[in-house]
């Protein structure tokens, strides 16, 4: 547990439940980043507009950083091509079938006490935990 | 135009969330993942944090007439816990195990993960893209009954 960073996250998180409250407050809308990305091909017309600004503020996130810090964010990727076109398709795939991610079931859903996204998160969790066990510990290694 | 900036701060203050808390980076968060390996706890504070803002934040909101720049909250509704749902987050979490990756960090991951960001962002938008043209076939003969 070297890599235990406990204050970054909750700074972190802090900020994620900052910014879902902002769009609540603001727009009345939940903060399901696989609903806004989606919505932002999909959706009426005239619903796509704030999704794309949205995304372009996530994309934007790193930039500011940066340009405040002096440092770029760590990026380690250890997965292959295979299993990272792989996993893309099956995020993409899961999260619009299962009706949200990790922010608008793990977040918004659970902080309304909703049943669906404490099903959603404990079966996304679960799967997660189970499929990075059989990948470092039992396949490969 | 209000709506505009108010959206684009809201993705800034997220995707500064992400890279603050280190969700960005696949590799620290198959570490949280890796329960029977070296388990690093952190992304369990992410979630806790965030949590708590929302809830209260939420809790406040309910009060409120209606959102500031909007007719009215737009809260999902209550449906059923079903097959389709457990089915998309199972699935879901796999991909999120192969790799590291959820939606948010995907997008957020394009500025600062290069070719290997941008690969796992479009097999994503592939696999919805997916979701978007089955769904759309299977409610077909539905709706014409």
């Amino acid at each position: 547990m070297e890599n235990f960073t406990p204050v970054s996250a909750s700074i972190g998180g802090a900020l994620i439940g900052l910014s879902a409250v902002m769009l609540m407050a603001f727009k009345g809308r939940i903060a399901g980043i696989s609903g806004i990305f989606s919505g932002a091909a999909f959706a009426e017309p005239g619903d796509k507009a704030w999704r794309i600004f949205f995304v372009i503020g996530l994309i934007a996130a790193p930039l500011v950083y940066s340009a405040v810090t002096g440092a770029m964010p760590a990026f380690e990727m250890e997965a292959g091509w295979p299993l990272i076109i792989a996993g893309g398709l099956l995020v993409g795939f899961g999260t619009r079938l299962g009706s949200g991610c990790t922010s608008g079931h793990g977040v918004c859903g659970l902080a309304r006490l909703s049943p669906r996204s404490l099903v959603s998160v404990l079966s996304f969790m679960g799967a997660g935990m189970v499929t990075v066990a059989l990948i470092r510990h039992f396949i490969g290694g | 135009m209000a709506k505009s900036i108010l959206a684009l701060i809201a993705g800034l203050v997220f995707g500064l969330g992400l890279v603050i808390s280190q969700m960005v980076n696949p590799s620290k968060v198959l570490a949280f993942l890796d329960i029977l390996g070296d388990w690093d706890p952190s992304l369990a504070f992410v979630m806790g944090a965030a949590l708590v803002i929302t809830s209260v934040g939420f809790a406040v909101l309910k009060s409120q007439p209606k959102p500031v720049l909007a007719e009215r909250f737009q809260f999902p509704g209550d449906r059923p816990i079903d097959a389709q749902l457990a089915t998309g987050a199972v699935l879901f979490g796999v991909g999120w195990g192969l790799v590291g990756l959820c939606p948010g960090p995907a997008i957020t991951a394009l500025s600062v993960g290069g070719v290997q960001a941008a690969g796992f962002l479009a097999a994503m938008a592939g696999g919805m893209i997916a979701y978007e043209l089955i769904s759309s076939r299977l409610a077909r003969p539905a709706a014409q009954s």
